[in-house]
């Protein structure tokens, strides 16, 4: 199984993780996302991809709230993770963001030490009940982070001391210490060497033995190497929703075909 | 498909020079299998031996265009239709070799044949087999340039009629043969040269294929008339 590219493996379970409906988003006067409809399954890795500006970050940031920190925006339809409307009153968005982590473009850990950026999570959350317990959730996210072995005699050097690609797994790390479900990727790459790229790539295929993974990227390259299914955007639309081998050898939508062929930008 | 540009021009350019070698190989394949048939019919030895030599100039093609699909592969990393545009002409241009063979083939038989009594009529038959195998061949490269699937499909529906001339001129050898055992020699180079005509349009049904995928993205229609019962039709055994 480990042999077969990534686009060709088999998804282990076919179960919607999150299910959008007719989602509208507008920023104030503008109209960035159209009638998306789509369902992102448990346990898999699922690509966005699109021209800058085609909302799919923007789609991206609905699926934890990140958008309610913004004013002007304002989101209809419904998004569901497990069934239950994540933008029910009842539901508290920093409870939420635990289930649904995210990583961003640019490493961004805090300016704390290694250690305590991983903790920070499982603390505000009461995740550990000591500082054994706690230990062990730095450890566990650290391994999982693939970066262990690099930070585990300088656990108490600041974690903006590591290299870029470091830094990056850093925050995957921080982004799983909470044990999410789904794990929202926003160009986790695209300030990264080819080696680190690798290396993250290689731990998103890891984590989606546990979680449900959604990356933006611009690297179409990476979509087909990471994801198993892929979305493509243009101009607010969801324009084709599909398993990344058929999107990348035969899509539907000529849209699709100009993008990844490198006809629109 | 798609008939908008690439941002990157160049990418554009580099796909059309590996299609125009394709069409360029086409060309000489073609070529080729009318040489090759017209001196087999009227005996040309010089024909025959251009046609020989010829077939080094469609190998080069081939080569080269393998090499330019390796780099448009490593250095674009092509996709969609694209990636099966790069993936069909490599195919395409090795089945073209191989009709190019099969042509070099003929000439070499013809080089002998024409130092042996001829066979009535056998040698007009192969002419028209061989006419058939490359018209056969040009609609199929007219429907890569046109992009047309559906004349793709009617080439590959074609391919039973020359299986029936194969039959029909098996038979016919066969005959001969048990007729006068002095026939057999060329007999033997003739059947070959029916066999390599067939085999051709084997190859012409191929590139059809590929046409069907590059449009379609998919495979042609199942269950295409087989005609080549030689194999395994004891009618076409001889009676000892």
């Amino acid at each position: 199984m480990y042999d077969a590219p990534a686009s060709e493996q088999k998804v282990n379970q076919q179960t919607t993780k999150i299910s959008a409906r007719k989602v509208q988003v507008y920023y104030g006067d503008t109209h960035a996302i159209k009638d998306v409809d789509v369902d992102i399954e448990d346990r898999t890795v699922t690509a966005f991809i699109g021209p800058s500006g085609c909302g799919k970050s923007t789609f991206l940031r609905c699926l934890n709230r990140m958008n309610d920190t913004i004013d002007v925006a304002r989101i209809e339809g419904d998004i569901l993770l497990d069934g239950e409307d994540i933008y029910d009153k009842k539901v508290d968005p920093v409870q939420l963001r635990a289930k649904v982590g995210m990583v961003f473009q640019k490493p961004n850990p805090f300016p704390k030490s290694i250690y305590d950026n991983i903790a920070y999570g499982p603390r505000i959350h009461g995740l550990a009940k000591n500082k054994a317990d706690l230990d062990e959730i730095v450890e566990k996210s650290l391994r999982r982070g693939a970066i262990w072995n690099e930070v585990k005699d300088r656990l108490h050097a600041p974690g903006t001391g590591l290299s870029g690609g470091q830094q990056q797994r850093l925050c995957i790390a921080r982004a799983i210490a909470t044990e999410p479900e789904v794990l929202l990727m926003d160009e986790p790459c695209s300030a990264l060497d080819p080696i680190a790229t690798g290396q993250v790539e290689e731990l998103i295929d890891e984590l989606r033995e546990s979680y449900s993974v959604v990356i933006v990227t611009h690297s179409m390259q990476q979509a087909a190497r990471v994801s198993q299914k892929t979305a493509f955007f243009h101009l607010g639309n969801l324009v084709e929703y599909g398993e990344t081998g058929q999107i990348f050898t035969n899509p539907v939508d000529p849209r699709t075909e100009s993008y990844i062929t490198g006809r629109i930008g | 498909m798609t008939e908008e540009q690439h941002i990157t021009s160049v990418y554009d350019r580099d796909l059309e020079a590996i299609q125009a070698k394709i069409m360029k190989m086409g060309g000489l394949v073609e070529a080729a299998i009318l040489d090759a048939a017209q001196s087999l019919e009227t005996r040309d030895e010089e024909l025959a031996e251009k046609v020989r030599v010829g077939d080094r100039a469609i190998d080069d093609l081939e080569e080269m265009i393998n090499e330019d699909a390796a780099r448009l592969i490593a250095l674009r990393a092509p996709t969609a239709g694209d990636l099966r545009i790069v993936l069909s002409v490599m195919k395409i241009s090795s089945n073209l070799e191989r009709i190019g063979d099969y042509a070099k083939n003929m000439a070499k038989r013809t080089t002998i044949l024409s130092q042996m009594s001829p066979i009535h009529g056998s040698q007009t038959a192969l002419r028209r087999m061989a006419r058939e195998v490359n018209e056969m061949l040009k609609d199929a490269l007219d429907s890569y340039i046109q992009r047309d699937a559906g004349k793709a499909q009617a080439v590959i529906n074609r391919d039973a009629d020359v299986d029936q001339m194969y039959n029909a001129l098996f038979r016919e050898f066969l005959t001969f043969m048990m007729e006068d055992p002095r026939n057999i020699t060329a007999c033997m180079h003739l059947h070959f040269i029916a066999k390599n005509t067939e085999r051709m349009g084997d190859h012409v049904t191929s590139i059809a294929e590929q046409v069907v995928y590059l449009v379609t993205g998919g495979t042609p229609e199942e269950g295409r008339p087989k005609g080549d019962k030689t194999s395994t039709d004891a009618a076409y055994s001889p009676q000892m």
